[in-house]
């Protein structure tokens, strides 16, 4: 345990000193957020009723641009044979690595994401599910995106390559989250989806870290 | 009657074969060390020194053979064999982001062990780190920074130290530096593996030349 608190306080602490890493991407998430009611026009129906969906692509999309420098940046400096050679499992190393990174991205892109929800119309109550659902369903994104970045490490044009590997396994993610929003706006329960997405988050967690050591063991030899 | 611990070799490396890329790298290579032990490794360039470094730290899978600490095979307890290791490869692995300081204390507490400040100064005094403690790492020379790599071997107290070109873009006082800490923790009983082209200044230093 203190080897993962230590690998998880290092990269927070590496992060704080280049914020401008994590301001590019919640920079992204607004931007490209905001594109969609300029294209569209300003139909507050059509707005409210694409809001979950877009809301939830772009969140995606934000947390893969990070991604790249997961492992790479540990990679090409040396210290990931120290993280190898650590006393303590690979796997928790992994998984500190990426829960650094959902501290970083996923739980900013969540709070951000009410706030632009209000330019779509969405009302207060589909706002707060809008923060559950990515509350929930971004350490989902961190998992999965850590998996496809330990499996390109090395690779050339890695960051297009993992992209294409990440995104797919998150459609599951992606569906329920935004499905939760549209659920709620029809006036249903969203337990059921919070409940599908924590499942999902759960069976990442169970799985990635393990596939991630050995992706990471591969790249070390 | 046992026989006296000190005359049975601490590691013992039997018949280690490794490939890379298909082509057989070294093949039945065998040496033992005891305590207070240097093991030079030579060769030419591409002769295998860095993958049997990497090999003994199961970094790299060997292919055949056995690498014993202590009377039990690395294989089968790898934790416990990366606990006695100090590792330092081509790379120096530091952060450039953070200072000397922060570098030395979170590889420490890393290797899951909280860094004593007192053994943090020896080794900032024996590498001439003072004075550059608290730069930033991205800041530092080459050489500054191969001291800060070596600092952070020395702050390990690990008894196996595996050396990958040690005195690299390190000038003369330097290396005098870093052969007196080799020489210190030869004296207290530990051991070294050492790919290096210089002589590292241990007059008992054992040899192995890598042929490919």
């Amino acid at each position: 345990m203190t080897g993962f608190l230590a690998l998880l306080s290092r990269d927070l602490r590496l992060v704080w000193r280049r914020p401008g890493d994590v301001a590019v991407v919640l920079a992204f998430f607004v931007v490209a957020t905001v594109l969609f009611p300029l294209g569209i026009g300003p139909q507050a129906n059509i707005l409210a009723r694409i809001a979950a969906g877009v809301l939830w692509c772009t969140a995606l999309f934000a947390s893969m641009l990070s991604l790249d420098r997961l492992f790479a940046a540990d990679y090409e400096d040396g210290s990931l044979d120290l993280l190898l050679l650590a006393p303590w499992p690979l796997e928790l190393a992994a998984l500190a690595k990426c829960a650094a990174h959902w501290i970083v991205t996923g739980l900013p892109l969540a709070a951000l994401a009410p706030l632009l929800g209000v330019a779509f119309g969405l009302p207060p109550d589909a706002l707060m599910a809008l923060a559950a659902t990515l509350l929930i369903g971004t350490p989902t994104l961190s998992l999965i995106g850590g998996l496809a970045a330990s499996l390109t490490l090395g690779a050339r044009r890695g960051g297009a390559l993992l992209a294409l590997l990440a995104l797919p396994l998150c459609v599951p993610t992606l569906i329920f989250g935004a499905a939760a929003i549209e659920t709620l706006m029809t006036g249903e329960d969203l337990l059921a989806h919070i409940a599908i997405l924590a499942a999902l988050a759960l069976v990442a967690l169970a799985t990635t870290p393990w596939a991630m050591a050995a992706a990471l063991r591969q790249a070390g030899e | 009657m046992a026989p006296p611990l000190l005359d049975v070799p601490l590691l013992n490396v039997a018949d280690l074969a490794c490939r890379r890329g298909g082509r057989p790298v070294f093949d039945r290579l065998s040496f033992a060390l005891g305590a207070g032990e240097l093991l030079a490794l030579t060769g030419r360039n591409g002769s295998g020194k860095t993958t049997l470094l990497r090999a003994l730290v199961l970094l790299v899978r060997p292919q055949a053979g056995t690498i014993v600490w202590q009377g039990s095979n690395v294989q089968d307890d790898p934790e416990t064999w990366r606990g006695q290791l100090a590792w330092l490869g081509h790379l120096d692995g530091l952060k450039g982001d953070l200072t000397v300081r922060e570098n030395l204390l979170g590889a420490e507490r890393l290797r899951g062990r909280p860094a004593a400040d007192d053994r943090l100064d020896l080794a900032l005094v024996a590498f001439d780190l003072n004075a550059l403690a608290h730069r930033a790492v991205r800041t530092l020379s080459a050489g500054q920074r191969r001291r800060t790599a070596l600092a952070r071997v020395m702050l390990t107290q690990a008894p196996v130290w595996l050396l990958d070109e040690p005195l690299n873009a390190l000038d003369s006082a330097a290396q005098q530096a870093f052969r007196s800490v080799l020489q210190q923790h030869l004296a207290h009983g530990g051991l070294a593996i050492a790919a290096t082209h210089a002589d590292l200044g241990v007059p008992n230093a054992r040899t192995l030349e890598l042929t490919a």
